[in-house]
C-alpha cells in the first residue's frame, strides 16, 4: 500500500516533535493509545491567559499515517482557542492526509489526543472537561 | 548498488537466470503434454519432467518415485494433512501441529476439526523450539499425524525433525513436514530426518511462483494420500491435472543448484547475517527473537523496542523486509508467532524480519545496517515510549487507554 504525499511529508518531516513541560498549568497533555495496539500518541498544548493554543508538540508510537495524523494536529492547533481546537474532527485529518479506510484509526487516535489535551488543560485550571463526541471509526 | 535492496528472501526469491533459461524452451518449442504417450511432443515434455523429478529427488534424498508435483506448499500443506486424514481415518482422528505453523497448515488443521478431527496446538518454547516432552505427553494411539514445520519462516528456528519424527514413529504416527523454508537452504534428508511426508515450494529456492512438490514416502512404511482434486489420476493419482512442465523443469533445476551452491551459500549467507545481527543488536534495547543456535543461515528477526514496526520500515525506504507489527496486516494483530515465544505484543509490533538471499551482497548489508540505525534512531526521537523509558519510567505501570 503506498502512501500519500502529505502522510510521507509529515513522516519524513514532522512538525512540533518534542516535548512540553507537563507540570506547568498553561500546558495541557493527552496520552493516548497503548503499547500492545501499536499506537501510542503523547500530544502537549501550551495555552495562554485568552485560551489560545500558542505551542504544540508531539511524540507518537506507531506507524506513518500515526506520525502523520498527529504532526498535522500540531500545526492545526497552534492559533486556535481550545473551544475552536476541540471541533477537529478526525473525518478532516483523514481528507487532509488521504488516509485509506485502514488507517482511519490513527486519525481518531490523534482526534482522542487533541480532546485528552484540552480537557488535562481544562481540568487543571479548574475548567469540567468536556465529555467528547465519539469520534468516527 | 540498486536501490531499493530485497532483504525479503522468506517471502519470495527472485530466479536464478540459470533456471529461467532451463525453463524457456518448454514455454514454446517443447510445449507439450506430459501425459501425452503417443508422440514426441508428449515425450519430451515427460522427459523433462522426469529428470526434474530426479533433480528434486537428489536434493532431499528420496527417490524420484516418491515427489508429487503440486502448485505450491500450501497445496502440498493441505494434501498432506487432508489426505492423510482421509486416508487414515479408520486408525485415529488425532493431529498434533504447533502455534508458530504457516497458516496453511494450521487453517487446514482447523478445517479438519469441522469435520471431526481432533487437532492439539502445541505452544513453543520462548526459543521458538517445540518441547519435546510435551510432545511425547500429548501423543496417543489415536494420533495419526504429527505436522511440525522444518524451518520457520518469520524467526528462522529449525525444529530437531529427528527427534519429532522417531517420537511420531513410536507412536505409530506419521510426521508430515513443512519445509518450504529449509529445502534448498540447509541439508535436508528424508532418510536421515525420518519424514513421511515433506511439502517445498520453487519460489523459494531461487525457482518459479507456482510450482512446488510433496515428498510421500514409498517404503518403511508406504505412505498413502487421499486425493484432494479429482481427474486424470496423474501424480499416481494422488494430484491429478495437467503437469506444469516449464514450472517443474525450474525446480528442478533450482533444486539441482541448491545441491551443488548450497554449501557455499550457507556459509556466506551466515557470515553475512551475523554481521548484520551483531551491527544492529549494538543499539540500545534489541534483541533477536527466536534460538540462534537452530536456525536457518539467512534470516535475522530483530525487535527495536520503542519503535512500531511499519513506521520503521517506512523509514528503511530503500529496503524490503517485512515485520511482524500489526500495521502490515489487515487483521491488526501482531505476528501470532512472535506472540507464540511470548513476546509481549508491543515488543511483536516492533519486530523486523532481514532475509537474506543469493544475490546479497555484503556492500548491501553495509548499506542496510546504516539505513536501519538512522531509522530507528529517526523513530525513537519521536516516540514517546523511548523518552519515557529514558526517564526511567515503567511502561507496565502506566494504564493505557486501549482503542
Amino acid at each position: 500500500m503506498a502512501y500519500s504525499e502529505k502522510v510521507i511529508d509529515h513522516y519524513t518531516n514532522p512538525r512540533n516533535v518534542g516535548t512540553l513541560d507537563k507540570s506547568s498549568s498553561k500546558v495541557g497533555t493527552g496520552l493516548v493509545g497503548a503499547p500492545e495496539c501499536g499506537d501510542v500518541m503523547r500530544l502537549q498544548i501550551e495555552v495562554d491567559e485568552n485560551h489560545v493554543i500558542t505551542d504544540a508538540k508531539f511524540k507518537t508510537f506507531g506507524c506513518g499515517s500515526a506520525i502523520a495524523s498527529s504532526s498535522l494536529a500540531t500545526e492545526w492547533l497552534k492559533g486556535k482557542n481550545i473551544d475552536d481546537a476541540m471541533k477537529i474532527d478526525n473525518m478532516d485529518i483523514v481528507e487532509e492526509l488521504a488516509l485509506p479506510p485502514v488507517k482511519i484509526h490513527c486519525s481518531v487516535l490523534a482526534e482522542d489526543a487533541i480532546k485528552a489535551a484540552i480537557n488535562d488543560y481544562r481540568v487543571k485550571n479548574g475548567f469540567e472537561a468536556i465529555e467528547a463526541e465519539k469520534a468516527h471509526h | 548498488m540498486n536501490l531499493p535492496i530485497y532483504l525479503d528472501n522468506n517471502a519470495t526469491t527472485p530466479m536464478d537466470p540459470r533456471v529461467l533459461d532451463a525453463m524457456l524452451p518448454y514455454f514454446n518449442s517443447k510445449f507439450g503434454n506430459a501425459a501425452s504417450r503417443n508422440h514426441p511432443f508428449g515425450w519430451v515434455a515427460e522427459e523433462a519432467v522426469d529428470y526434474a523429478r530426479e533433480q528434486v529427488a537428489q536434493l532431499i534424498g528420496a527417490n524420484e518415485k516418491e515427489i508429487i508435483f503440486t502448485s505450491g506448499a500450501t497445496e502440498s500443506d493441505n494434501l498432506a494433512i487432508k489426505g492423510v486424514f482421509e486416508m487414515y481415518k479408520e486408525k485415529g482422528n488425532h493431529i498434533i501441529t504447533c502455534t508458530t505453523e504457516h497458516k496453511a497448515v494450521l487453517d487446514t488443521c482447523k478445517h479438519l476439526e469441522k469435520l471431526g478431527a481432533e487437532v492439539t496446538y502445541l505452544p513453543v518454547k520462548s526459543d521458538g523450539l517445540v518441547d519435546l516432552e510435551l510432545l511425547a505427553n500429548t501423543i496417543t494411539d489415536k494420533t495419526i499425524l504429527v505436522a511440525i514445520m522444518y524451518g520457520n519462516n518469520e524467526i528462522g528456528v529449525v525444529q530437531p525433525v529427528r527427534e519429532i519424527a522417531d517420537l511420531a514413529h513410536k507412536h505409530g504416527a506419521l510426521f508430515f513436514t513443512d519445509a518450504t523454508q529449509a529445502v534448498g537452504k540447509i541439508p535436508v534428508d528424508v532418510i536421515k530426518d525420518g519424514i513421511d511426508l515433506m511439502a517445498f515450494s520453487a519460489h523459494k529456492m531461487y525457482g518459479p511462483k507456482g510450482v512446488g512438490g510433496l515428498y510421500v514416502r514409498r517404503k518403511n512404511p508406504r505412505v498413502k494420500v487421499t486425493a484432494q482434486m479429482d481427474g486424470g489420476g496423474h501424480e499416481r493419482g494422488m494430484r491429478s491435472g495437467t503437469l506444469n512442465v516449464p514450472g517443474i523443469v525450474g525446480l528442478g533445476k533450482a533444486c539441482e543448484l541448491c545441491r551443488l551452491e548450497m554449501d557455499e551459500e550457507a556459509k556466506r549467507l551466515s557470515a553475512l547475517r551475523d554481521k548484520l545481527e551483531s551491527s544492529l543488536t549494538v543499539l540500545e534495547e534489541s534483541y533477536v527473537n527466536g534460538n540462534v543456535n537452530h536456525r536457518l543461515p539467512h534470516v535475522a528477526n530483530i525487535s527495536f523496542k520503542y519503535v512500531e514496526g511499519e513506521g520503521l520500515m517506512m523509514a528503511m525506504k530503500d529496503l524490503a523486509v517485512s515485520s511482524g507489527s500489526a500495521c502490515t496486516s489487515a487483521s491488526l494483530e501482531p505476528s501470532y508467532v512472535l506472540k507464540s515465544l511470548g513476546l509481549s505484543d508491543d515488543l511483536a509490533h516492533s519486530s523486523i524480519r532481514f532475509g537474506l538471499g543469493r544475490f546479497t551482497t555484503e556492500e548491501e548489508v553495509d548499506f542496510a545496517v546504516e539505513q536501519t540505525k538512522n531509522a530507528v534512531n529517526h523513530l525513537r526521537n519521536l516516540s514517546p515510549l523511548w523518552e519515557m523509558f529514558k526517564e526511567g519510567i515503567d511502561l507496565d505501570k502506566i494504564e493505557w487507554a486501549e482503542h
